[in-house]
């Protein structure tokens, strides 16, 4: 088998303490979990289980305080910039809040310029057209382009925050709770797009996200945190069916079952 | 249905006054009976929030109400703040989405807890207390009496917005009004916090309105279900109808893109568009834009709510010619 697209081992992110009063927290305990080229892992949990923590650190935002992350052979935690602003090209993060993610001043052709101006790969002549091509890659009409934020709808905001990752050609997607802010009846259509990039695109997906049973449908493989630890991982359908913990049980019971919903 | 309803809602229009004139809710009707609960459910924009707090007569400045509100009888539209204010907090109550907006940071949970007791009954500051301890108790919150003398910043989110139901129900109201009350809480505690409401329901005969956007929750909970889009009335009736075989196909769209248990394709049912918003309507029906059954008689004038079955009640021009399944209609569509 080839070596994991991305590797983390005995991660471990602790905040210190505020002031005299508190205590340090440690938000992610030691965990290790790998994502293959093409492949979703969903990492799931409620708030405070670590998960944003986990994706922060991944994405270097934040510094850990002990263990590996390695993206496509490369150990990231000792990289320093310059060297981790390329190679962050490579996994690329999309948020939860579409109207958060983007400069409430800049037009959609900005948004998604910036990242190619940023990395000195803007070229007036082909410019346009490889902004065009990224906003067909994600749906979007392409007479959004002198758009602001404000005048667009969240689902659109969030195809211009996907846009701007490709932008960047990365081979992983870090999807922090993409959908959960989204009304209900666009949610399936940007779910639907991540399946497509990935399809078309071969991109790896680590999908940080709480409702259950939209990770049992995308994602090939589940990791379950509770407390900062790793309570649960293996097949999205099997831990979703099968929970052998607990904690993933009392997970998956608080969820309503859609078909139950139907079938009544 | 009840013979009797606590709550009637008639032919409710709000509309906004300022820039311009903006019906933001059109003719809207609903009925709420003592001990049951009914879930207005809808998207960003559908007037939902709105259409609660005119139940509630806490709408901001700079809208109209027209149309009929009646609780216990008593017509609301049009009633003054004194008529309100023997009704706030005593027999008709909030809980809206972010705890923290009404709560005080500088004062114990306990001690508003007992004001929202004195403010209704002339009862001593021990006795207030002693009721605001059993409403804490009664929401689950345990050791009620020492958790009555912390501040709200000592209380996690959910133990928050259990507070916030107990200041609600501390007058054992007959209506309760809870706009998205479990929207920023995590799954486990939500489903607890609904469990609770659903109780408190069953002990005191409460009747509530749940506001929320959340399919999943209202098939839990409510008996019964408004469909709201674009501040229009889409589909109603009894929960288990219009969520088995929904008639309007806004109402199906949004059914069949929740993510399968057996699904064949990696893609969902998805529908195209974004929701449409009150300032800028389509003529016609609201949803033909993102209609795959939408005809040219659509975008001509709007639908009225036509009887389905008893009770059962949806708002499409192409309600007899759909076909039985109505999710159906989305299959295949993967915009």
């Amino acid at each position: 088998m080839t070596a994991p697209l991305l590797e983390v081992r005995d991660l471990v992110v602790r905040y210190p303490a505020r002031g005299r009063r508190t205590s340090p927290v440690l938000a992610v305990d030691r965990i290790s979990f790998t994502v293959a080229a093409g492949e979703t892992l969903a990492l799931v949990g409620e708030s405070g289980s670590g998960k944003s923590s986990t994706a922060a650190a991944v994405l270097m935002l934040r510094k850990p305080e002990g263990g590996s992350v390695r993206f496509g052979g490369r150990e990231l935690t000792t990289v320093e910039e310059p060297e981790l602003r390329t190679l962050r090209r490579g996994f690329q993060p999309v948020f939860q809040d579409p109207y958060g993610s983007l400069s409430p001043r800049k037009t959609v052709f900005d948004a998604v310029a910036e990242p190619l101006r940023v990395q000195c790969r803007w070229d007036s002549a082909t410019g346009p057209a490889r902004v065009a091509e990224l906003l067909d890659l994600v749906h979007l009409d392409r007479s959004v382009v002198r758009r602001l934020p404000h005048e667009l709808s969240g689902g659109q905001c969030q195809r211009v925050g996907i846009a701007r990752a490709l932008a960047s050609e990365p081979r992983l997607l870090v999807l922090d709770e993409p959908v959960s802010a989204l009304d209900p009846s666009v949610r399936a259509g940007v779910i639907n797009l991540f399946t497509e990039l990935q399809d078309s695109l071969g991109l790896a997906q680590l999908f940080i996200c709480h409702d259950l049973a939209l990770v049992r449908h995308v994602a090939h493989r589940v990791a379950v945190l509770h407390r900062g630890r790793i309570v649960e991982s293996g097949p999205a359908r099997q831990v979703c069916d099968a929970p052998t913990h607990d904690y993933t049980r009392e997970l998956l019971s608080s969820v309503p079952d859609p078909d139950r919903l139907t079938a009544r | 249905m009840s013979t009797e309803a606590l709550l009637e809602v008639r032919g409710l229009r709000i509309t906004a006054t300022r820039p311009h004139e903006v019906d933001l809710v059109c003719d809207v009707s609903f009925e709420v009976a003592a001990g049951e609960m009914l879930a207005v459910v809808g998207e960003s924009g559908a007037g939902k929030s709105i259409t609660a707090r005119a139940v509630l007569g806490l709408l901001p400045a700079g809208m109209r109400v027209s149309g009929s509100v009646r609780f216990d009888g008593e017509e609301l539209v049009g009633a003054s703040d004194a008529v309100y204010r023997k009704l706030w907090g005593h027999r008709m109550a909030f809980v809206p989405q972010d705890a923290l907006s009404v709560l005080s940071p500088v004062h114990t949970v306990g001690d508003q807890l007992a004001l929202a007791v004195r403010s209704v009954r002339g009862v001593g500051r021990k006795a207030a207390l002693e009721r605001a301890v059993d409403a804490l108790d009664r929401v689950g919150i345990a050791d009620a009496a020492r958790r009555a003398r912390a501040y709200p910043h000592e209380f996690s989110g959910g133990m928050r917005q259990r507070a916030v139901i107990a200041m609600a129900t501390v007058n054992d109201p007959d209506l309760v009004v809870a706009d998205e009350p479990t929207t920023a809480l995590d799954p486990t505690i939500q489903a607890r916090i609904l469990d609770m409401l659903d109780t408190l329901r069953e002990r005191a005969g409460m009747a509530v309105v749940l506001v929320t956007h959340d399919l999943a929750v209202a098939a839990a909970h409510a008996d019964r279900v408004l469909v709201m889009y674009a501040g229009r009335h889409v589909e109603s009736g009894p929960v288990h109808r219009v969520l088995r075989e929904p008639r309007a196909p806004y109402t199906a769209g949004l059914l069949a893109s929740l993510p399968p248990r057996h699904a064949e394709s990696r893609y969902l049912p998805a529908m195209p568009g974004a929701p449409a918003t009150t300032g800028s309507l389509p003529a016609g029906c609201a949803f033909a834009p993102r209609c795959p059954a939408a005809a040219d008689s659509c975008t001509r004038h709007e639908p009225e709510p036509a009887e389905w079955q008893d009770g059962h009640w949806a708002s499409c021009h192409r309600l007899a010619e759909l076909p039985r399944r109505t999710t159906d209609l989305f299959v295949g569509t993967t915009a």
